[in-house]
């Protein structure tokens, strides 16, 4: 009985296929995959007059263990607390019942990938961006549980950091639902994996670690504690924010408020190396501060400034055919 | 209150049996016990095969539970998924016999309307985090598990780390097969928790026989005495009702 729920095929859905769900009745037109995990797969789909993503699984349990979450959420749900949730219900096909649920659609870039192009800034800033919210979401009684960057996007116009994924987050005082060694205090061995504000908060420190180290690491004999503090040092791009680092893996914040003041503080009394690709830059979301010091970094020669120029345009023209193409695989897809 | 027990047997091997009674069939009947065995199978030097690949998810599959084929290196996480799996599993299983009850012989959870599953859904995660775990492990020691026992430590004590987080209560009692004289060696006996395992694993016997099938009937025996002990009612694990259905 049980087998028959988790050993059901997956259900794969192709573009322009129609779905209706057997309860609500809606119909939703697939049109492209745009991930999948461990409890399903996830579609860009147009419906209810709009663009929304579509989560479909074989295993209705977990599933609506997510749905539940969600629901919990609506309740509470600031402007930018995860994706809004509109409903869960039923696609029924000749290979069986498949359960599925439709939230908002969050189009943004990968979280690391969107920091590699810029200033060590922008990381502190995200990340305020996020303690915000996580605070937001600890008020509700709720903790994130697996915080990593995969389940992090970040919008265009304004950049702002979202979150996806809510399969890991647990009511405050539970055990973690789900969690990824590297973000997690336990594997570390610098605290339990209870929910509570303080675990998510050392993910957030985690965080910072991830961008001055892309593939990660493992723990190894030595006292992780002083491994981690070791090996935040040797990274430029991270340093500066060791003491908040420091602060969120001992558990020292009060809350997410307090970290992410003790972070705002810490960006005030900071002067970052600008990333030299100024190209790659937004023109948005630049203050005017910023722009000046930019301005003023530009080199006054002549010669320098020329070839800086044809840098210049060569990355343009690239990032215009790296969105073009990226606009046609849209296209075909 | 406490809302009963979950009884687990947790086999972590990293090759076929080779002697005494069929595994298989001694999982199946832990199974009628109310027990569930999971089974992680531990793969280095690819001396597990097959045939062992095999063994494993049988055993798991007759025995309830969850089978799991990992490196040594990803020991910690898949052991604590596995057991956290299988409990959630349980508990559904149970849950998705009550819908039947109510619903009709062949109904499932999607027969219900997605918020009435919600709700159910609701009380398998609270039953999750607190009903009490009897968990016992048996870990195999035969000659080619001996370099992974330092990672069998360390799973074992993130697993302690992970269940002691939830609010219901827990006990571990650690075994290893073969045993000296007979088919298993007592290494810890039933405990609230692994603080230290150093030393756990010195006094264990490395053999080149692995009679899985006699260790799990131990494992049964020891479990079910466990039970009587602690004054179990009857064979009911838990009961719904009383977890507010
Ligand atoms: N609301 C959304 N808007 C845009 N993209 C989304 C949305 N939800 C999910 N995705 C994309 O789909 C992918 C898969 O999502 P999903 O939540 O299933 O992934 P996961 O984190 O791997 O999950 P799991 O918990 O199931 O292992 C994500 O990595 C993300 O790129």
């Amino acid at each position: 009985m049980r087998d028959s729920i988790s050993k059901k095929q997956e259900c794969k859905l192709l573009p322009n296929q129609r779905i209706v769900g057997r309860w609500q009745r809606n119909s939703y037109r697939i049109i492209r995959e745009l991930g999948y995990g461990a409890t399903g797969t996830v579609y860009l789909a147009e419906g209810r007059g709009e663009l929304v993503a579509l989560k479909i699984a074989s295993d209705s349990m977990s599933i609506t263990s997510e749905v539940n979450v969600f629901r919990q959420f609506s309740k509470v749900q600031g402007p930018s607390l995860g994706p809004s949730f509109y409903e869960a219900d039923d696609y029924v096909s000749a290979g069986g019942v498949y359960p599925f649920y439709v939230m908002e659609y969050i189009n943004g870039q990968p979280f690391l990938p969107f920091l590699r192009q810029r200033g060590a800034e922008w990381t502190g800033i995200l990340i305020v961006q996020l303690l915000k919210d996580l605070h937001q979401l600890h008020k509700a009684g709720w903790v994130f549980g697996d915080l990593k960057p995969e389940n992090l996007l970040v919008t265009e116009n304004p950049n702002c950091v979202r979150w996806l994924d809510v399969g890991g987050m647990t009511i405050q005082g539970r055990a973690i639902k789900e969690y990824t060694e590297f973000f997690d205090r336990g594997y570390w061995g610098l605290g339990n994996r209870k929910a509570e504000p303080s675990y998510d908060l050392f993910s957030v420190s985690m965080l910072f670690m991830n961008r001055g180290y892309p593939s990660r690491f493992e723990k190894t004999q030595e006292k992780s504690f002083t491994r981690l503090m070791t090996k935040f040092r040797q990274k430029d791009v991270i340093r500066p924010f060791e003491p908040v680092f420091r602060r969120g893996i001992e558990g020292k914040y009060k809350d997410a408020l307090d970290m992410r003041s003790d972070l705002i503080q810490l960006l005030h009394g900071t002067t970052f190396t600008p990333k030299v690709s100024i190209s790659v830059k937004p023109k948005t979301n630049i203050t005017r501060r910023e722009q000046k010091k930019i301005k003023q970094q530009q080199p006054s020669n002549p010669k320098k400034r020329r070839s800086l120029g044809v840098l210049e345009s060569m990355l343009v023209a690239s990032f215009i055919l790296v969105v073009y193409i990226l606009y046609l695989f849209g296209q075909t897809m | 209150m406490s809302k009963g027990t979950l009884r687990q047997i947790l086999l972590l091997t990293d090759g076929c049996s080779n002697s005494g009674e069929d595994p298989v069939a001694i999982a199946a009947l832990a199974k009628e016990e109310g027990m569930t065995v999971n089974v992680i199978g531990i793969v280095d030097n690819g001396d597990l095969g097959e045939q062992g690949i095999s063994e494993v998810e049988s055993i798991a599959s007759a025995g309830g539970g969850i089978s799991q084929i990992v490196y040594a290196k990803q020991l910690s996480q898949t052991v604590q998924m596995v057991t956290r799996k299988a409990m959630t599993q349980t508990i559904q299983g149970v849950v998705n016999k009550e819908i039947s009850q109510i619903l009709g012989e062949g109904k499932e959870l999607e027969d219900l309307e997605p918020e009435k599953r919600g709700q159910l859904m609701e009380v398998v995660d609270e039953l999750g985090e607190t009903m009490d775990l009897d968990l016992l492990i048996l870990v195999d020691t035969s000659a080619s598990m001996k370099n992974k026992l330092p990672m069998v430590q360390e799973a074992l004590i993130d697993l302690s780390v992970s269940l002691r987080s939830r609010t219901g209560n827990n006990n571990f009692a650690l075994y290893s097969f073969p045993g000296k004289r007979k088919d298993v060696d007592k290494l810890i006996q039933w405990t609230p928790q692994f603080d230290s395992l150093s030393g756990a694993f010195k006094k264990m016997t490395i053999s080149g026989i692995t009679p899985t099938g006699p260790a799990l009937q131990e494992a049964i025996r020891l479990v079910r005495k466990r039970m009587k002990k602690r004054g179990s009612d009857s064979d009911e694990r838990f009961d719904l009702e009383e977890a507010g259905m």
